[in-house]
């Protein structure tokens, strides 16, 4: 469970990022997290992860304080897919990345090395396992950013817009992905068909929070917000989208 | 293709190389390494006028290029830039000293030019037993394998850390090198007023990308200290390796093979 609690934050004293900012995420949940550019978004994410000290508030990870001395025990429990794979995947191959959050987490070689083939065939990317980052495609490195992350074995699941710059095909195994996974999960995109829950952020604050076929249809607040409905929502015939 | 994406891939063949399978590329990291350096001192301890003794030393690399399945041509190429420099050392030699040492048949050979040749031999050695070390041996091994003699971890981890550096502000080059000639159509380089933001802007950008990096690394548990995949335990075979070419290092380093083979011939 994460539980943002009254959480405030500005890179400079004049400008606020977030305005006492508070919601609770429970396990299992899937959330979207929505909102137009310097919303807030990547900044509450930030937060979670400890790579951010809030100016005001406080946020809980299943029960434990984000802060300084409690870095490792959260991150731990949160795995963090970035929006740009290149800079999640530093390591030669996609094998090495794998193996790089289990080792630092003190599993043995062997140890390490039995749960990324578990991840890699549990998501049938067995294939990819000794092929080099830079020689794999777009979505592979989507799905390969999504593996490391699992080798770590995480409670939660944080995403940064992992379906974008995909194309449809590949968009379509990345979600399809992240809908078997049983964690906790927080996307920062408009996912329709994964997340249950979206939380809409405009100005530094929440402006609605609900079920994501309550704030997806509700027109007013997401233009409101410089937003817009799904296109499916747009009048084009045909679409179905919950 | 812009020179940084070229410079990028060839940076990138270097670790394909290096997990190329081979009898040479399965010895233990700390041998290869500790089995290079002395390699490369007992080349460099060679007297300037020791050219037969020296020319002998030519067989690590050879046998090494033969074994491991690294192309020779591929570590010229790669070298091609460093290998003039080196041999530019010597180059004055002949004019400083010019007394005359060895006759081939009526041409007189001089002390420079003997002493010019020995050091771009040990030159030119020296930078192909490096080159098969980086290109037989992944980083990380030699990381783990200088981890393993206690070498303080941040330096290690700095080494690893630079080493990944390299390619991040390598292919910032790259992606702002083709914006900048997309804008500037017929432009050989960049010109020289755009230098200065040109500089700051990669420098700006590599390092947020470098902090990226960093902090997925640090969201996986990095704490300070790599642990390696590719560690692993020094064998008999690593021993047999390392005890046989120190030897032969050593005995080609003292007993002139060359010298005594043409003694035994003429």
């Amino acid at each position: 469970m994460i539980e943002f609690k009254n959480i405030s934050f500005s890179y400079d004293k004049d400008t606020p990022v977030l305005k006492g900012i508070s919601f609770t995420i429970n396990d299992g949940e899937s959330v979207g997290l929505i909102g137009a550019n310097g919303a807030g978004k990547s900044t509450i994410m930030k937060i979670m992860l400890g790579l951010l000290a809030p100016s005001e508030g406080e946020v809980l990870v299943d029960g434990v304080l984000v802060e300084k001395t409690s870095l490792s025990d959260v991150r731990r429990k949160l795995g963090f897919v970035l929006q740009d794979s290149d800079n999640q995947l530093f390591m030669p191959t996609v094998f090495e990345d794998m193996m790089f959050a289990p080792l630092n987490y003190k599993m043995t070689k062997e140890e390490a090395e039995n749960k990324v083939d578990e991840v890699l065939e549990s998501l049938d990317l067995m294939y990819l396992k000794n092929r080099y980052n830079h020689r794999i495609s777009g979505g592979e490195k989507r799905m390969a950013a999504i593996a490391t992350i699992l080798a770590m074995e995480p409670e939660a699941i944080l995403m940064d817009e992992p379906t974008t710059a995909l194309d449809p095909v590949n968009r379509r195994i990345v979600i399809n992905t992240i809908n078997k996974l049983p964690q906790l999960k927080l996307i920062l995109d408009m996912i329709l068909d994964t997340c249950e829950r979206v939380i809409l952020l405009s100005k530094g604050g929440i402006v609605a929070d609900g079920r994501t076929e309550d704030v997806l249809t509700d027109k007013e607040t997401l233009e409101a917000n410089r937003m817009e409905l799904p296109l499916c929502l747009q009048g084009y015939k045909g679409k179905v989208c919950f | 293709m812009n020179k940084a994406g070229k410079a990028l891939i060839e940076l990138r063949q270097m670790d394909e190389l290096a997990d190329m399978e081979s009898p040479v590329h399965s010895i233990h990291a700390l041998i290869k390494l500790i089995v290079t350096i002395t390699y490369i001192v007992l080349v460099v301890s060679f007297h300037k006028y020791d050219f037969t003794g020296l020319l002998i030393m030519v067989i690590y690399p050879l046998f090494l290029f033969n074994l491991s399945g690294v192309p020779i041509k591929t570590c010229f190429y790669k070298l091609r830039l460093i290998i003039p420099l080196v041999c530019m050392v010597g180059v004055f030699n002949p004019i400083f000293d010019r007394e005359v040492l060895v006759h081939v048949g009526n041409v007189g050979i001089s002390g420079g030019v003997i002493s010019m040749i020995t050091l771009m031999m040990k030159g030119v050695f020296s930078l192909m037993a490096s080159f098969l070390l980086i290109s037989t041996t992944k980083i990380d091994a030699l990381c783990a394998g200088l981890r393993m003699v206690k070498c303080p971890s941040m330096l290690v981890t700095l080494t690893l850390l630079t080493y990944r550096y390299i390619s991040v502000l390598t292919e910032e080059v790259a992606i702002m090198s083709d914006a900048y000639h997309l804008r500037a159509p017929g432009q050989k380089g960049v010109h020289y007023k755009a230098w200065g933001s040109f500089l700051g802007q990669l420098l700006l950008r590599s390092m947020d990308r470098a902090d990226e990096l960093y902090n997925s690394m640090q969201l996986r548990g990095f704490a300070g200290e790599f642990y390696y995949a590719d560690r692993k335990r020094i064998g008999v075979k690593d021993i047999i390796y390392l005890i046989v070419w120190v030897g032969i290092f050593f005995f080609f380093r003292y007993v002139n093979v060359i010298g005594l083979i043409g003694n035994m011939i003429f």
